[in-house]
């Protein structure tokens, strides 16, 4: 008893109760940030139940609402920007973890990691004014040599999908490269010298013994940017054309979760048309929840740094 | 040399070429961002954009004092919600924690920030504006408040483990109680540190849009006290930029210039300041 007298005097129990109460806020502030969503979006979940989630119409007038268009338009951007970001981030991250001198590679991965903190409504006014009018420029030659594929077809305006998907190509890029690039270099050097000392070149030691022993990190960047282009916002929602339409074309307009609740939000009237949108961001939040909960896992497991 | 030896060598060369390709778009994606800013935004920028309220449509001139001032006011607000209760988290995490639970408090941190921006601006609309009915910069400023707190966290407890231990032992060996110790040894030691991470924090939060929507809204005019809609630096790039008046347009990019550079200076200065600190505080 004395003891804790004591404790208690020199502050060390307050100091301990105030900042783990701190640490145990994140906690609760989290949870009650799924329960809030939850609670919200109550009149659109007990109206149409799961099939929320695989119905096409969104008809605010009718107060028929349906998750697919959207779910769609962010999937089929984020897969696209996947598709250009994971090819580009990596082959620059093995470029400056192997190849480059130390000073360039810390130079360019400074600039790079700027590129990270540029605000996502800046991407999005750069979209806007200078990557539409390029790619209406470059598009007929896409459509030329692709258009026999249902996913270059038909007309193109400027704002689509594909739009959608340069932006945000271009703002994972950062987190691709500069996580991969740290798990580059932290497979230990024998690992090279043995696969160099085999007669095997630069690249085959990089791609076949580097790149493999840090593999589980790199996928790991690779989840941590899905998640970020699933909940990316402003550049989306003014590139990507915000119609809520299923297209097989990447030409077409489309619509993501993220930028129909940046939208339609303070224009919503009605409990049903917010709960629809609270849903909305309900469903987003579970989908980034999963893919970081499993990226930082990965990531975790290949650096000591843990989860940073 | 055998065909095969020259095969690879050709791929060895080709491959390697295209990976210097690679850094090479990616840095040169920011070196055009930024000089296209530069160049358009300085262009349009005067005084009266950081001395003027906004006007009308169809009149020209003008500025955007009010979103200048929104701004501060709302990363003045979020500083006090975020700052705390990172900090503070932080010296739990470094100074006290439990494994488990430690481990469980870093978990969910990570996994807060990944939760997008729009998510963000939801959870302050429903805390804040539906009970009051209005947006308000008190409800902006918390969204970009809740924002900040995980990143605060990671930052302060990597700062403060960055402290020797052996000045917590000095302090201790010389009679401090854990509590004394901490506060007047090693969080004066990893001041700096703690300063630039909570400055690199605001300069993120500080070009955040989604959260601010249905929020803190906007505003033409200036927003009295805290409880009413307010304008802010980034909410104004974008709904100037999707406007359809071209003296708008350039006006967003006055803005988008100012914010850009506000962010990008806080960037560079902090990270040349934590490079000097050595690898242990990045």
């Amino acid at each position: 008893m004395q003891a804790f007298v004591k404790r208690v005097r020199n502050g060390d129990e307050i100091a301990y109760a105030i900042t783990f109460l701190c640490a145990f806020a994140v906690i609760a502030i989290t949870a009650l940030l799924v329960f809030e969503l939850y609670r919200n979006s109550e009149p659109s979940r007990v109206k149409f139940g799961w099939s929320f989630l695989w119905t096409k119409t969104w008809d605010p007038v009718a107060g028929e609402f349906g998750a697919l268009p959207f779910i769609y338009g962010t999937v089929v951007t984020s897969a696209f920007a996947m598709i250009l970001g994971i090819p580009l981030g990596v082959g620059a991250a093995i470029f400056l973890a192997e190849l480059a001198p130390p000073r360039i590679s810390s130079g360019l991965t400074f600039l790079i990691e700027l590129l990270a903190a540029v605000p996502s409504v800046i991407i999005g006014v750069l979209g806007v004014f200078i990557l539409l009018p390029f790619l209406r420029i470059v598009q007929p030659y896409i459509q030329g040599a692709l258009g026999w594929t249902p996913l270059f077809a038909g007309p193109f305006y400027g704002v689509s999908l594909f739009s959608a998907g340069v932006v945000l190509t271009i703002m994972i890029l950062p987190f691709i490269i500069s996580i991969s690039r740290e798990v580059l270099l932290s497979v230990p050097n024998d690992q090279r010298e043995g696969a160099l000392a085999l007669g095997a070149t630069r690249w085959e030691s990089t791609w076949d013994v580097v790149v493999p022993f840090a593999r589980k990190g790199i996928v790991g960047s690779i989840f941590l940017a899905l998640a970020r282009s699933l909940g990316e916002t402003m550049a989306v929602t003014m590139v990507v054309g915000n119609d809520p339409k299923i297209s097989a074309s990447l030409f077409a307009p489309g619509y993501s979760i993220a930028a129909v609740i940046a939208n339609e939000f303070t224009e919503a009237t009605g409990d049903l048309y917010q709960g629809a949108l609270i849903e909305l961001g309900l469903v987003l939040f579970a989908l980034t929840i999963v893919i970081n909960g499993a990226a930082r896992i990965l990531v975790a497991s290949t650096t000591k740094r843990g989860t940073s | 040399m055998s065909w095969n030896k020259r095969r690879r060598k050709a791929v060895n060369a080709i491959m390697l070429s295209l990976t210097a390709l690679c850094t090479l778009f990616a840095a040169g994606s920011l070196v055009f961002i930024l000089s296209y800013l530069f160049v358009h935004g300085a262009a349009s920028l005067n005084w009266n954009f950081f001395t003027k309220l906004p006007t009308p449509v169809g009149e020209t001139g003008g500025g955007m004092a009010n979103a200048i001032l929104g701004s501060a006011k709302l990363l003045l607000l979020a500083t006090c919600v975020g700052v705390p209760i990172g900090f503070l988290g932080g010296v739990y995490l470094a100074e006290f924690g439990t494994s488990t639970f430690s481990f469980v408090v870093r978990y969910v941190t990570d996994l807060l920030n990944g939760v997008p921006s729009i998510v963000m601006g939801i959870f302050a609309y429903s805390l804040i504006v539906i009970r009051q009915k209005h947006f308000s910069t008190l409800a902006g400023g918390l969204a970009l408040g809740v924002m900040m707190i995980p990143i605060a966290i990671r930052s302060s407890e990597e700062f403060l483990r960055g402290v020797p231990l052996s000045l917590r032992e000095g302090a201790m060996a010389l009679g401090a109680s854990k509590s004394r110790a901490i506060w007047t040894v090693v969080v004066p030691a990893a001041k700096a540190g703690l300063i630039t991470g909570i400055m690199l924090n605001l300069a993120r939060v500080a070009g955040e849009t989604a959260p601010l929507l249905f929020t803190s809204f906007s505003n033409r005019f200036w927003s009295p006290g805290w409880n009413q809609p307010t304008a802010a630096l980034p909410e104004m790039v974008y709904k100037y930029a999707i406007s359809a008046y071209d003296d708008w347009h350039q006006q967003a990019w006055s803005a988008g210039f100012v914010l850009l550079t506000l962010v990008l200076a806080v960037n560079i200065v902090a990270r040349m300041i934590l490079s000097k600190r050595g690898p242990a505080a990045r």
